[in-house]
């Protein structure tokens, strides 16, 4: 027992994979990545589009397979063929499109549809559905068609389908892109509670990054490489690297930034509207 | 170039209630203006679009494009508004089909039964608007590009047939933030190239609207909540975000800064304007406080 | 109109038809069905006509939709009824030039009608207590023991299940793409044939693309969740056989051999 939780985390070793084009081309997507994702982490992944997100993010649960180097998931390779749906139970995976996921004409039972797949017992599947809708706030639209649900409402469907499946690590590629601002902010906060309350291992991917300033730990891609690896406030006190990396600021850091030029001596870490109003409301008294 | 008097849009179907998706709107949009519209989802912004080019046809009231009144337009009125109004749907790149990005682009003038010349002249502006000029580049599958290529493709096959009002319904969905900043920058460029042409934009962020847009549509429900210039309506920051969106920082910064007595008499939404402007109040009130309290 | 394409015809409800199993209900609706054709007196007739009155009372539906479901019928008996009227040989009734009305010619179009309907008032009764996945979820569990030669009884329930839940959204689609090659001038409801064709061209291919790209996202996400064909799978609640269905199945059964005057 003690052993298995020993290997508990996800380790990527010097990565490579290349993307076959019909014209014969061959396009190198990842080109040798290490990286090592510990249990009840939240990391979030970010990077311009085509620099390997999306191609890394498969790799985790073995939709791809490495053409060189390894992933490791809780001490399954992912090249072993016979491992392939162990790993596949462990790390459930949300891809950005909620309609190309949703299985099921009722949302209830594309909830179930993970766990039929195992071959889990009727009464399991309705204790798992019934516990994952909570969890995600839908029990009440459990008999609802799916094509009747909102966006965000579909996308938190898709999330209870992959808790049903008793997953050790959460990927989410860019889940939050087709939806409004209510629907993203409501889909975090889910995964934050997962992460906090479940000590579920997340991984996110996206390119908000007012998304990503909620991780403990972020990684940056670039042409298939890894860039960087640091907190986000690390990110946030190198605005030189975040111009060099494509990558843009929140608009609240932004204004904070000017208001560093300014003069004003706004503290580094300041990422939302309400610690940048205090500070500086806060400042103008403190001379007294 | 667009006068709407109590424009209604009523969904019927079968056995379901009539859905009100546009109730009563009332707005003017001059020629040559560039006007953003927001809306949460579900506010009627799709349908608004749909009836600008005769898509659909406003079951109420009176919508006048271009001098052509859409509820009692002919087929020949629709065939002349079809030339003169460019939508650009959600995802445009999904609407490519042919063998050459030449093709593609040249499928809309071609619909206009335009002699080839200038279909290929056209063909070849478009192109050059969007970025990707070159007859190497036109004799390509537009089904072989990269998402952001396909995209612009998408857009040039619209601008090819040189409308007169153009319509972006969520142009950034899905661009990552590089993309998002060449693509707004390619529209600032348009404007600049053809003064004349009026443009609408919708989006649901509203940084992508500041500094260039003349004026600002907010809809919801099916209803006009609010027109008038992007001070006037991004101000409004508590009414905003009650509906769901959300109003450029700076403004809700400031309006914050007021709620405890800071004079910011004026307004900015950019970041480095807003600055200057909050770090203006800021050294005056250090000021203030060291003479009063005697340092 | 595609949207709900699926969902008109279902009507939620809790009679006891309703919570019927839906494989009882396939088995006892073909078996009406045979019945209809079994009928040759008129006895027959209205015992089986009794019947389906008294189905239909007791599944809650109003005879309105009865009428409604007839109206698709109007064309079909609007070309053969003529034909079964007036070109079958008997002794005749009625005389016009050519066209002779036979007294078999008569009975055959009654026969005609009152089959009809009769298919007519069965098939809805299925349709309008069971919802397409309940159908779907029912004709699966008939056909799984052909699983065992081969058969692909799990897939095919798949496929089923998989269409009727993206019919709503693919209608979506086609009608998006065909709004933006229509503001390009794309003739997809007027010119002559060559333009159409080309706004066919200009509407199907992006719709197929569409598609392609669709099914590969979806075989993603299913292979994420550890899906690996119908074999083994399990689904979230089985409505169990019981005395109900025993008997609605026995049930059709007499009534197809007292109304064929078999019994």
């Amino acid at each position: 027992m003690v052993f298995t939780e020993v290997l508990a985390f996800i380790a990527v070793s010097d990565l490579h994979y290349d993307y076959r084009v019909p014209s014969g081309e061959v396009l190198p997507a990842l080109r040798g990545i290490d990286l090592i994702i510990q249990p009840g982490e939240f990391v979030g992944v970010a990077g311009p589009n085509g620099s390997g997100k999306s191609t890394l993010a498969r790799h985790f649960n073995a939709l791809l397979l490495p053409a060189a180097g390894s992933v490791i998931v809780d001490g399954f390779n992912t090249l072993d063929s016979g491992q392939r749906w162990d790993i596949r139970q462990r790390v459930a995976m949300v891809f950005s499109n909620p309609d190309n996921q949703l299985v099921a004409p009722v949302a209830e039972e594309d909830v179930a549809f993970g766990p039929g797949n195992l071959g889990i017992d009727p009464e399991e599947i309705e204790r798992r559905v019934d516990a994952a809708l909570e969890w995600v706030n839908m029990k009440e639209h459990r008999h609802r068609l799916v094509h009747h649900l909102s966006g965000g409402q579909k996308q938190r469907i898709v999330i209870a389908g992959a808790l049903a499946m008793l997953p050790r690590y959460l990927i989410l590629d860019e889940p939050t892109a087709m939806l409004d601002a209510r629907s993203r902010r409501e889909l975090l906060d889910v995964v934050h509670r997962l992460n906090r309350e479940r000590g579920m291992t997340v991984i996110l991917i996206s390119h908000y990054l007012e998304e990503l300033m909620e991780t403990e730990r972020l990684v940056i891609l670039a042409e298939g490489q890894i860039r960087w690896q640091g907190t986000p406030e690390d990110l946030f006190r190198q605005p030189e690297t975040l111009t060099a990396l494509d990558l843009e600021l929140p608009p609240i850091m932004e204004l904070a930034q000017g208001l560093r030029r300014q003069g004003i001596p706004v503290p580094n870490e300041t990422s939302q509207v309400e610690q940048l109003v205090s500070f500086l409301l806060q400042a103008g008294e403190a001379e007294r | 170039m667009i006068e709407a008097r109590n424009l209604t849009y009523m969904y019927r179907s079968p056995g379901v209630a009539p859905v009100t998706a546009l109730d009563r709107l009332n707005f003017e949009i001059r020629r040559g203006q560039s006007v953003g519209i927001m809306g949460p989802t579900g506010s009627g912004k799709s349908t608004l679009i749909q009836n600008l080019n005769g898509l659909l046809r406003p079951t109420g009231g009176s919508l006048t494009v271009d001098g052509i009144r859409i509820e009692t337009a002919s087929k020949k009125q629709m065939s002349v508004l079809r030339s003169r109004v460019g939508i650009v749907f959600q995802f445009p790149e999904q609407q490519l089909f042919e063998a050459t990005v030449f093709a593609d682009v040249a499928f809309g003038p071609r619909n206009l039964r335009l002699a080839a010349a200038e279909v290929e002249k056209r063909v070849a502006r478009a192109l050059e608007a969007v970025g990707l000029p070159g007859e190497q580049f036109a004799r390509r599958s537009p089904l072989a590009l990269s998402g952001g290529q396909k995209r612009r493709v998408a857009i040039a096959g619209v601008l090819a047939m040189q409308p007169q009002l153009l319509i972006l319904d969520e142009p950034t969905a899905g661009l990552d933030p590089g993309g998002r900043r060449r693509f707004l920058q390619m529209v600032r460029a348009l404007r600049q190239e053809q003064p004349g042409l009026t443009i609408l934009m919708v989006t649901h962020r509203a940084e992508e609207l500041a500094g260039w847009v003349d004026r600002v549509l907010v809809l919801h429900e099916g209803r006009l909540l609010m027109a008038g210039s992007e001070h006037e309506v991004f101000t409004r920051t508590d009414e905003l975000t009650a509906i769901g969106l959300q109003p450029p920082v700076s403004a809700v910064v400031f309006n914050r800064l007021r709620q405890f007595g800071w004079e910011l008499n004026s307004e900015a939404l950019q970041p480095e304007e807003a600055a200057k402007l909050i770090a203006g109040c800021w050294h005056k009130r250090m000021e203030e406080k060291a003479k009063c309290c005697g340092t | 109109m595609l949207r709900d394409l699926t969902v008109g015809m279902y009507l939620p409800g809790n009679s006891r038809l309703h919570s019927l199993h839906p494989g009882a209900k396939i088995i006892a609706t073909a078996i009406l069905m045979l019945a209809v054709f079994l009928v040759t007196s008129m006895s027959g007739c209205l015992v089986l006509a009794a019947v389906l009155f008294g189905l239909w009372g007791l599944a809650g539906l109003s005879p309105r939709l009865l009428v409604q479901g007839f109206r698709p019928l109007l064309w079909v008996l609007l070309l053969v009824l003529p034909l079964q009227l007036f070109f079958t040989p008997g002794p005749p009734l009625a005389v016009w030039g050519p066209l002779a009305i036979s007294s078999t010619g008569v009975e055959g179009s009654l026969w005609l009608l009152y089959r009809l309907a009769a298919l007519v008032a069965i098939s809805s009764l299925l349709t309008l207590t069971t919802s397409p996945v309940a159908l779907a979820d029912g004709l699966e569990q008939l056909l799984a023991p052909l699983a065992k030669v081969r058969f692909p009884a799990h897939e095919m329930a798949m496929v089923i299940s998989i269409a009727l839940r993206f019919i709503p959204l693919l209608g979506e689609e086609a009608d998006i793409i065909g709004k933006a090659q229509k503001s390009r001038g794309a003739a997809l409801d007027s010119g002559n044939l060559g333009q159409r064709s080309k706004a066919a061209v200009a509407f199907l291919v992006p719709m197929i693309l569409a598609s392609f790209r669709r099914a590969d996202e979806l075989a993603l996400a299913m292979e994420s969740r550890c899906y690996r064909g119908g074999a083994g799978r399990t689904r979230l609640r089985r409505t169990r056989i019981g005395a109900a269905e025993i008997l609605a199945v026995l049930g059709a059964a007499a009534v197809a051999l007292i109304a064929g005057g078999r019994w």
